[in-house]
């Protein structure tokens, strides 16, 4: 009988609540985690019928601050008051019968259910499913007509694209009855247009008066959807703007505390010969499933070549064949005119690099470091045999610390303490070791992957600087990201990947979103492959 | 004839094998299904069974014997659960922790209490669930096949051969047709969603483990004042793991499982069957060859013949909310 509950109060309480008064507010938030204070004194107020962005950098406390408002964590110290209202929230059940939903980042259903079974869990009219599945069914039915989310109610969520398990989500909140709706990082793993089918969808949802709350850290979403945006940075709140009176600089330049550059700076390519030629690379994942078909380029001394396509396109594992750790089907790789030698066993990835080539793996955490060990350690991680630090039979703590602070200074990494434990530095830093690490042996071939990934506006900016000083200085670089903004920017040609192929390739000048976004769809756009070869 | 008496008293063993075989195996499917691995399975029964023996034994009274059974094998679910759910402990760890500790725990107890060395006294027929025996069997008793067939196999069993028998459909109802089924399953498949749609992770799996207790608590009863008349040390013999890979083999699903239950059952009652029997062209096969055969088969099906066992996801796995 919940779910019926929730809804009839939900009714109740009508769309938009008494004029002047916010749908949500939070006053003087307080929240510790042991000695980090992710919420320090917050205050938001958000209008009914608006859509409110919070934007800030990683760690900034603003998904802490909507866990709070959902009843995942209890604050330390302050008050939500819903319609005006002040309400406990103790768990999410409270936050639900007071009509808050939330879209989290990672989404919250059970893979192997049903669409319509994800909607009811927890919210069941009654101990027998079959009837609450039934009524489920038209309220569901009702929902998906009246704000365009169409989702088949019998299919498998774990079969169905991030898109619609995304609906689901949304789904799954206005069934109970949500008339706040808080979304998480909504847009990290959608395509272009999936973007904006979400974005239609939200819009719609305000028209029809509810309130929802977007937590990103992309600017560009801020601007399109938001009437008014909240700034947080180190757990306080910075600002609150209207979003039509501000624009991207300035919120960057409040999210980061100083004003950056959002474009990177950087001069015409001047490639020379080519560094990294791949024809016919087929590839197969550790499963056995074909994952790379028949792709052919290269790049060239001088150029950053980005592969954009939406996660799990095959990016990956041409990533890790080039690096030696998949081996290859077939087809070739060579490194500065040298054939490189066949990857997949235990030497190959040493191989590789002797032959000159780096690697910023994908995921840093898995496959860059050993977030267990000291910096000095993570710092040359794959360079561990080089003699400068096994001077004798025995390695040289003293080289090696010694080597790892120079890199870490260089690298402005924070704090440059080659003794701290890798864990214990931030998502930036740790990759800032990891690119100092590759960098610093000034291989000619640089593959990186997703070099921005987890990372606050600072780090990016100095990676981004760090890979077109190396461009600069006639390496090749190949970057593989699904932030379409760092491929874009970044990028002096850019290759498509999609279903193991590449589709097209884009110059840098000719590349808009809704191009690639097409081409990372799988569609071939015409003209869009008379790119520079 | 005598073909078909030898089919029908193996099936007659299979199902007397099964009944605590399918109990337990269904006992581990609720845990596993809410995402609390138990190994300790064979702990429970063999609790149960020295419970339920030695109430039995003291009141006479096999209802009694039940009960106690089930609050032994349920009293033995909490400490798993509080470990494993409540401090989010190692669930293998806990789970083995409890076998060798009830292993130890009924003879001493019995010892101390009865002073028999290690079991129980014999429970008197009063004190335990006799075979039922359902009329019209003799009117049958001319009719070639449906004699055998009537008096062995339908009627003639203890009560709790039928009540596991009935508890598999019931079992089945609950875990696909029922609100509690629902959140059953998606508790063991995603914590975090369960969570975040405000019901408490903790409560469904401390659910799911009474509801294993019970079942555990049946399968160590009909073991100890059903199947014999006394608790005897060691007595469920590894039973409680052949149910776990029942369990696996029958991937989680409650038909595969109980049919996997009978698989396991039948192997036993052929290998009682064939001891010292004179197989023509192979001779006498020692009976530690043959003895084996449950636990051989159990290895060849787990290694090779099952496919790939996807385990519900979140089995194991303690859940603690991420930051």
């Amino acid at each position: 009988m919940a779910g019926e509950e929730n809804r009839g109060a939900a009714e109740e309480r009508g769309p938009s609540g008494a004029p002047g008064v916010p749908a949500l507010e939070v006053a003087g938030i307080q929240k510790w985690f042991g000695t980090v204070h992710a919420n320090d004194d917050v205050s938001v107020a958000v209008d009914a019928g608006t859509i409110h962005g919070i934007i800030g950098e990683n760690g900034a406390g603003k998904s802490t601050l909507m866990s709070i408002v959902y009843g995942y964590y209890q604050a330390d110290g302050g008050e939500i008051r819903v319609g005006g209202k002040p309400v406990a929230i103790r768990g999410p059940e409270d936050a639900i019968s007071h009509g808050i939903g939330m879209v989290h980042q990672h989404f919250m259903l059970v893979d192997t259910f049903t669409v319509l079974e994800n909607v009811v869990l927890g919210v069941e009219s009654g101990y027998l499913l079959r009837r609450s599945l039934a009524e489920a069914r038209q309220e569901l039915e009702r929902l998906e007509r009246e704000y365009g989310l169409d989702v088949d109610p019998d299919a498998i969520v774990g079969d169905l694209p991030v898109g619609l398990q995304q609906r689901v989500e949304i789904l799954k909140a206005l069934y109970r009855g949500a008339d706040i709706l808080i979304l998480d990082e909504p847009t990290g793993v959608l395509t272009p247009q999936e973007v904006d089918d979400l974005f239609r969808i939200l819009r719609a949802l305000r028209d029809q008066g509810r309130t929802i709350v977007l937590i990103t850290h992309k600017l560009r979403e801020i601007m399109a959807l938001t009437d008014r945006v909240t700034v947080m940075r180190a757990g306080r709140v910075v600002d609150h703007v209207r979003t039509a009176e501000t624009d991207r600089a300035q919120l960057a330049a409040m999210m980061v505390g100083r004003s950056v550059l959002l474009r990177v700076e950087k001069g015409a390519a001047a490639p020379g010969e080519a560094l990294l030629r791949v024809e016919n690379l087929a590839v197969r994942d550790r499963a056995g499933v074909l994952r790379v078909r028949d792709v052919s380029f290269s790049v060239r001394t001088g150029e950053i070549v980005g592969i954009a396509g939406v996660a799990g396109n095959g990016q990956s594992e041409l990533l890790e064949a080039l690096a030696g750790t998949l081996a290859r089907e077939g087809g070739t790789v060579e490194i500065a005119g040298a054939p490189a030698a066949p990857g997949g066993h235990a030497e190959a990835a040493r191989a590789m690099r002797r032959a000159g080539l780096g690697h910023v793996p994908e995921d840093r955490q898995r496959m860059g470091l050993v977030t267990a060990f000291d910096a000095s350690e993570s710092g040359i991680l794959g360079y561990h045999r080089e003699r400068q630090y096994n001077p004798r039979m025995l390695m040289s703590r003293g080289a090696v610390v010694g080597a790892v602070r120079r890199t870490m200074e260089e690298f402005d990494v924070r704090p440059p303490l080659p003794q701290l434990r890798t864990a214990s530095f931030s998502g930036g830093n740790q990759q800032k070791i990891v690119v100092g690490r590759e960098m610093g042996r000034e291989p000619d071939v640089l593959l990186v992957g997703q070099p921005t990934r987890g990372v606050d506006i600072g780090a990016i900016e100095f990676i981004h600087r760090q890979l077109v000083a190396m461009r600069d200085a006639g390496k090749a670089i190949l970057l593989v990201s699904v932030e379409l903004d760092e491929i874009m920017s970044l990028s002096d040609r850019i290759l498509v990947m999609f279903d193991g192929a590449i589709v097209g390739e884009v110059a840098q000048a000719q590349a808009d979103e809704r191009i690639l976004g097409l081409m990372m769809a799988g569609e071939r756009v015409a003209g869009a492959e008379a790119g520079p070869a | 004839m005598e073909a078909v008496t030898w089919i029908v008293l193996v099936i007659d063993a299979t199902l007397r094998v099964s009944t605590p075989l399918i109990l337990a195996a269904f006992a581990g499917m609720f845990a596993e299904r809410s995402g609390v691995v138990d190994i300790g399975l064979e702990g429970k029964m063999l609790g149960a069974a020295f419970g339920a023996a030695a109430a039995a034994y003291v009141t006479g009274s096999p209802w009694i014997g039940l009960l106690a059974g089930i609050g032994t094998s349920v009293a033995l679910a909490m400490i798993h659960a509080f470990a494993c759910v409540t401090h989010k402990g190692n669930q293998v760890v806990s789970g083995m922790a409890l076998n060798i500790l009830v292993a130890g725990l009924g003879p001493v107890l019995s010892l101390a209490w009865f002073g028999q060395g290690g079991q129980t006294p014999m429970v008197s027929d009063a004190g335990r669930f006799r075979p039922l025996h359902f009329p019209f069997a003799d009117r049958l008793a001319d009719v070639p096949f449906l004699a055998q067939i009537y008096s062995e196999i339908v009627s003639g069993h203890n009560l709790i051969v039928y009540l596991a028998l009935g508890m598999v459909p019931l079992a089945a109802w609950f875990i696909y047709k029922t609100r509690f089924g629902l959140r059953l399953r998606a508790v063991g498949e995603a914590p975090e969603a369960v969570d975040t749609a405000g019901i408490s992770v903790a409560g469904m799996r401390y659910r799911a483990m009474v509801v294993c207790g019970i079942l555990c608590g049946v399968a160590g009863t009909s073991l100890s004042i059903a199947q014999n008349a006394l608790f005897v040390r060691d007595m469920t013999a590894g039973m409680g793991y052949l149910a776990l890979a029942a369990l696996i083999f029958g991937k989680w699903r409650p038909v595969p499982t109980l049919f996997a239950c009978f698989l396991f059952a039948f192997a036993d009652a052929v290998q009682a069957r064939l001891q010292g029997v004179d197989i023509p062209g192979v001779g006498i096969i020692p009976v530690q060859a043959i003895q084996a055969l449950p636990y051989l088969l159990t290895v060849l099906l787990l290694a090779g013949f099952v496919g790939k066992a996807v385990p519900p996801r979140a089995s194991g796995v303690p859940y603690v909310k991420e930051r």
